[in-house]
């Protein structure tokens, strides 16, 4: 037995969860369907599509993302220390004349500083957005089904032992324009 | 989703569906190299061979390789920066500035166009640093503390402007290609079959999954660097440009040359991605992806920055009467008439005259043409920048010091060497990147496709049908 399969066999009776996975191919059935799945009073899980659907984070709910919020004030961290930078060492820790310009020529700095201000908003919000989403470099594969990335859009359900009623779940999903419906165990 | 005018031309043609996508996209990336690839990369690696020994020579000889004098101190290595930098705006345009104004047709060529940005900085970046001589203090040019009594560097400088401008542009620019690859890489990885290709691409995916909440934060974060790149590469030519017109060298000291080299390095670098696309599409078999509109239309944008320059050539010859600064007045007849009339002139038909021809819908339309007219337009603005810089330094005020440049063996070799360390970097992407942004092709599939969208109705109802007879299958585990 390998180090994988003890590993399998650990978290299967730990804790593993359970999803069923509706399988669509047209992202205007998809929406809809999101739309009476939820209607029905069905929680869904998460959606997975190979492209961006517009219209999905409405019908699911999806608050807008506050990044650029973020971006915004990582921009003006980096505006507030490239005038500090400049001010402070041509100013300040080694005045100088140049080009008989006064030591702080505002003028003269305002390139720098809105580099470093594109540079600190860039950076900062692609990093928030790797860390809240959790992305990072892995050698795991963690789609629900491989075809969710190439032309399959997938809508999975967590199934609760004793709660859920599979074969209405499975109704309420082929109504609704599923072309398969698969159930899926995950260990984590 | 989004309505599209019927009469407006499909973007991708041939009925493709979301599977040929991938599928057209992948091949390349999962197949054998093919002989016309290795043979072009072998070509390129000739370049880049010497590259190697023009920067050994002039890094173990000094900067005396060159064919730079007293009076000519900038020839070929800040020409062929400005070149190099200029080709790389076109990516940031088609990428950023053309997804600010929603133009749809950027999605197929705007990760070969961003690619493309990418190599054309680093090798721009090669020549400031070779420049330096000593290319391994290239630190100083940053504000770090030090042991020369914390002496900083300039701020009013604008070649210090240039660092911080062209680091910034470099790796922002980096970032956002980068971002826009993870969901391409994570379809690689879900197809790949070999252990190590799955795990490659599957650590370059960085774990993505595509869940709504994901690419709904994709989207946000690819509009917010679309609108901090616009400015951006904008900031970058204009900073480059002051590098000449902050100084008081008659021909440089203008007001024009921001939107003049930010207009300029547009055009070049449409050039750029139309040779390198012609290309790209022949080999990867991607026409129905790379289409002729798409060609028309870089070809529009060409015909608009092309006419920009050729007034701006025009209205620097006005400016330079119209001053009645004498020094100035005879830099620009100098240009046009004095012993480099040859790259003026060169200049003058590459940049203003061949792109005229394409008012002509049926050479905007030629794949022949388009790449010729492409190679003249980036010949016309290599010698802009040459007319600028050499024509204007090598008869300065004193005529005692008047001087001429020639180029010596090695001020070619590195630039010859740049071109050869540019396309090994490209075929190298090329063959192993996905050279279509997939995600966002699949995403304008439906409304900008040739193909007539089935009637949903149908699988709807035939779902209907046979749900009384299916029950859950494939039942199916995973350690996620």
């Amino acid at each position: 037995m390998d180090l994988q399969s003890i590993r399998l066999l650990t978290y299967h009776i730990a804790m593993n969860k359970k999803f069923v996975l509706g399988i669509y191919d047209d992202e205007d059935v998809l929406l809809q369907a999101i739309e009476n799945v939820r209607a029905a009073g069905t929680k869904i899980y998460d959606v997975f599509s190979p492209y961006p659907v517009h219209g999905i984070d409405d019908v699911l709910g999806i608050k807008r993302s506050r990044l650029p919020i973020a971006a915004f004030f990582l921009g003006l961290t980096g505006m507030a220390f490239a005038l500090w930078m400049q001010i402070w060492m041509l100013g300040f820790d080694w005045p100088m004349i140049i080009g008989g310009k006064p030591h702080i020529s505002l003028p003269a700095f305002i390139p720098v500083t809105f580099e470093l201000t594109v540079l600190f908003a860039a950076h900062g919000m692609v990093i928030t957005f790797l860390i809240v989403q959790k992305l990072k470099p892995s050698t795991r594969v963690p789609v629900f089904d491989k075809r969710s990335t190439d032309d399959k859009f997938v809508m999975a359900i967590e199934v609760k032992d004793g709660v859920t009623d599979l074969s209405a779940l499975n109704n309420l999903l082929r109504t609704n324009g599923a072309i398969e419906v698969n159930q899926k165990e995950v260990l984590k | 989703m989004q309505h599209v005018s019927p009469i407006r031309e499909p973007l991708v043609t041939g009925g493709k569906t979301y599977h040929d996508i991938t599928e057209d996209v992948c091949r390349q990336v999962e197949a054998k190299p093919n002989m016309r690839w290795a043979a072009a990369l072998a070509v390129a690696l000739v370049g880049f061979a010497i590259f190697c020994y023009s920067v050994y020579r002039t890094l173990w000889f000094g900067i005396g390789e060159w064919g730079l004098n007293k009076t000519v101190g900038w020839a070929w290595d800040i020409t062929n920066f400005v070149w190099w930098v200029g080709i790389g705006h076109a990516g940031t345009l088609i990428s950023a500035i053309l997804l600010l104004f929603r133009q749809k047709w950027r999605t197929s060529i705007n990760r070969a166009a961003e690619a493309m940005t990418i190599f054309a900085v680093i090798c721009a970046a090669m020549f400031p640093v070779l420049h330096m001589g000593r290319p391994w203090l290239a630190y100083w040019v940053l504000p770090l503390p030090n042991t020369f009594g914390s002496l900083w560097v300039n701020f009013n400088s604008p070649l210090l402007w240039d660092v911080f401008a062209i680091s910034t542009y470099f790796s922002v620019s980096l970032v956002f290609w980068y971002i826009g690859l993870i969901p391409d890489f994570a379809t690689i990885r879900d197809r790949a079959t070999g252990p190590i290709a799955r795990r490659a691409y599957a650590i370059l995916s960085f774990g993505w999954t595509g869940s709504a909440k994901a690419w709904s934060r994709y989207e946000t974060v690819s509009l917010i660097l679309a609108g901090l790149a616009t400015p951006l590469v904008l900031s970058v030519h204009t900073i480059v440009s002051m590098d000449f017109a902050t100084s008081v060298i008659p021909g440089w000291h203008t007001t024009i040359f921001p939107p003049y080299f930010v207009a300029g390095a547009i055009f070049s670098g449409f050039a750029m991605v139309l040779t390198l696309m012609i290309i790209t599409r022949k080999v990867f078999k991607l026409e129905d992806y790379i289409t002729l509109e798409h060609i028309e239309s870089m070809n529009k944008v060409i015909i608009l920055t092309g006419s920009i320059v050729g007034v701006a050539y025009i209205t620097e010859f006005f400016i330079a009467w119209y001053s009645q600064v004498e020094y100035e007045q005879y830099a620009f007849i100098n240009r046009a008439t004095g012993p480099y009339w040859w790259a003026y002139w060169s200049m003058m038909t590459c940049n203003v005259i061949t792109p005229q021809l394409f008012w002509v819908r049926a050479i905007r339309r030629s794949l022949v043409a388009t790449f010729i007219i492409t190679i003249f337009v980036n010949i016309g603005m290599w010698f802009e920048r040459f007319v600028i810089i050499v024509t204007s330094l090598h008869r300065d005020y004193l005529p005692s010091s008047w001087a001429m440049f020639s180029p010596t063996s090695i001020d070619i070799g590195v630039y010859v060497g740049t071109i050869g360390l540019f396309f090994t970097l490209f075929l190298l992407f090329a063959k192993y990147f996905p050279v279509v942004n997939m995600a966002e092709v699949k995403a304008i599939l439906k409304s900008s496709s040739e193909r007539k969208q089935p009637h949903h109705h149908e699988p709807h109802a035939k779902a209907m049908h046979g749900s009384a007879k299916h029950t859950i299958t494939n039942i199916s585990h995973s350690n996620e």
